[in-house]
């Protein structure tokens, strides 16, 4: 196990041994059923997101005045919420609404973090004081109440919850990037690329990158697990997604109105969300033991 | 150690600043000044909105402003709230207590749930309990916790006809307080306990290796004692770690918490003051809230130095 996880995350760059790795990191995939399951939910998640016009039986905003909080039936699986709309179809919708702030923000948070951290990394000194002390400020607010207070200030609406929850983030990305550039920083390949004359950010790029490229992985996929709740934590509290557009959050908050007579509402869109996060979270995990087996949680 | 805490305070003073700042220009983001908002539906003449301006000193230039709202909170001054006429310092003074009430009993919680199923799963390795506890706390972590607290509600409103809403002040009624205070504690001390729970297995697996533990294995000593005495103390350390860094997100949980449960905390106040656009609230709880979390990591790296020997701060201290 020790040999093989060395090889892993050894920067290996010939060709040869490349595919050996590839081989073993497949087998490893099929050998744990959480990285397939978290893969399952996160394929599932996203088609229906990326097709909920095709698949949603009804129309997620259409109010249908005969049909006002009825339970889960046949007609709807998942039942209809107060102004008689399709539960199940909402909740297909607000697939789309978590999906896109998760991944938008941690798309943006990831890109900015990494090429925050590979410029602190590399270059240290100075410029990596000043960039870590302000990535030590984000750190000091609580991640969900820095969100909170950017969104508030940014106004409300999905963008916005996008974008506050990327600008809560990219740290982490930057702190992990430097560590691992300034981890790979002083080795032999790295001086060998200097010595024949390669420019910092070719450095940077062709090799500290992808060098670094297994722990961005993992934590992106966990961090998109955390994004998704925080955005359903801003809807829920009002100041993410708004109505009458569809969203896991906004969902479990109208449904808690009705939780007496109308316990569906909540309970699937919460349960929509948990199986996305799950997604996420499994896969994350399961990437990290076969990615990165030195840093594993469990 | 005096000297480690020392170097501590006066690297926490830039990292201070910074968030001051930080915070300083997310409220500058906000579309539209207190003035618009004032004058939203009613008279707007140029003359009032000039003298509004002036009041809420925005017409002088931005570094003015900066260089102000620095000095006044030196002084401990944050400013008055926009819409309740009173001092921000005075409502979180009030609101304050009541989420570190449930912070803290949250944490208990998340301590005890966590610690004791970590050591459970981490004694017994690989067995069906251990992958059972594990695949618990990725459920637990994947569910945001105000749907936990809703599905709470519902089901004790539901089987018990019992949901405990709204709050009671200690010094009133200290059975009712706790009554009340108990769900939204075992709420949000349950979600955070996931990664307490995760942190204190692989801390105490590693430590099961140790050469040591062997040792105390060779000479006869009871399982229990092993595990107990040799082994979860040493691997408690990384978890005091794990620990102090939840406060960050119980206090973030806290927010969602107190507001599904009606409980008057830091939590509903910056919601309220969101709401109503009263940006001193929201500036002042913000501070407040990271402030309070810088000084539990330092505490919490104080604290390490106490509980590990081995680990000394600062050159010979």
């Amino acid at each position: 196990m020790t040999t093989q996880a060395l090889e892993v995350v050894a920067p290996i760059r010939a060709p040869v041994r490349a595919s050996r790795q590839r081989h073993w990191r497949l087998h490893v995939l099929t050998r744990n059923p959480l990285v397939l399951v978290g893969l399952a939910l996160v394929v599932f998640f996203v088609s229906v997101a990326a097709l909920a016009e095709v698949l949603a039986p009804a129309d997620p905003i259409a109010m249908k005045t005969s049909s006002v909080l009825e339970p889960p039936s046949l007609a709807a699986p998942f039942g209809t919420d107060r102004f008689g709309r399709d539960v199940l179809s909402r909740a297909m919708f607000g697939a789309r609404a978590s999906l896109f702030v998760g991944v938008g923000s941690i798309a943006i948070a990831a890109t900015f973090g990494t090429v925050i951290g590979l410029l602190s990394g590399y270059f240290g000194g100075p410029i990596d004081n000043v960039l870590g002390r302000i990535m030590d400020v984000f750190f000091t607010f609580p991640s969900l109440i820095l969100a909170i207070a950017i969104s508030a200030a940014l106004g409300l609406g999905i963008q916005n919850a996008l974008l506050a929850i990327a600008i809560t983030y990219w740290p982490v990305f930057g702190r992990l990037v430097r560590s691992t550039t300034i981890a790979e920083r002083s080795k032999d390949y790295v001086l060998a690329a200097r010595v024949l004359g390669a420019s910092g950010l070719r450095i940077m790029r062709a090799h500290l990158l992808p060098n670094g490229l297994s722990p961005i992985v993992v934590q992106v996929t966990v961090a998109i697990s955390q994004a998704i709740i925080i955005e359903s934590s801003l809807s829920y509290l009002g100041l993410g997604t708004q109505p009458p557009t569809p969203s896991w959050g906004t969902m479990i908050n109208e449904g808690r109105t009705f939780l007496d007579s109308a316990p569906w509402i909540s309970v699937f869109a919460g349960l929509a969300m948990m199986g996305a996060v799950l997604g996420f979270n499994f896969l994350g995990d399961g990437l990290r033991d076969i990615l990165d087996p030195r840093s594993r949680s469990f | 150690m005096q000297r480690y805490i020392a170097i501590r305070l006066v690297s926490a003073i830039p990292t201070l600043l910074g968030v001051v700042t930080l915070v300083f220009i997310v409220m500058r983001l906000v579309p539209g000044s207190i003035v618009d908002q004032i004058l939203a539906n009613g008279d707007s003449s140029e003359e009032v909105q000039r003298s509004l301006r002036a009041y809420f000193g925005l017409d002088r230039p931005i570094y003015i402003q900066y260089a102000q709202y620095l000095g006044s909170l030196l002084t401990g001054d944050l400013g008055v709230s926009w819409r309740a006429r009173f001092p921000t310092l005075v409502m979180i003074m009030y609101a304050l207590p009541v989420t570190l009430q449930l912070a803290s009993m949250a944490a208990i919680v998340s301590m005890v749930v966590g610690v004791g199923l970590g050591i459970l799963s981490a004694v017994k390795e690989n067995t069906l309990l251990d992958h059972g506890v594990r695949v618990l706390s990725l459920f637990s972590l994947s569910m945001p916790v105000f749907w936990q607290a809703t599905m709470l509600i519902l089901v004790l409103s539901i089987w018990a006809h019992w949901a405990p809403l709204g709050y009671v002040d200690p010094f009133t009624d200290l059975g009712k307080n706790l009554s009340l205070m108990i769900l939204p504690a075992l709420t949000l001390g349950t979600s955070a306990s996931a990664s307490v729970m995760r942190m204190t297995r692989s801390c105490l697996l590693d430590v099961l290796r140790q050469d040591y533990i062997r040792t105390a294995q060779a000479k006869g000593l009871r399982e229990q004692a092993v595990v107990i005495r040799h082994g979860v103390r040493n691997a408690l350390i990384p978890v005091v770690t794990i620990v102090g860094l939840q406060v960050g997100s119980l206090l973030g949980g806290s927010v969602v918490v107190e507001s599904v449960f009606g409980i008057p905390g830091i939590g509903l106040l910056i919601l309220n003051a969101i709401g109503m656009r009263d940006y001193p609230i929201v500036q002042g709880t913000v501070i407040v809230t990271a402030v309070l979390f810088m000084a539990t990591n330092l505490l919490v790296d104080v604290l390490y130095g106490f509980l590990d020997p081995r680990i000394r701060y600062g050159r010979g201290a």
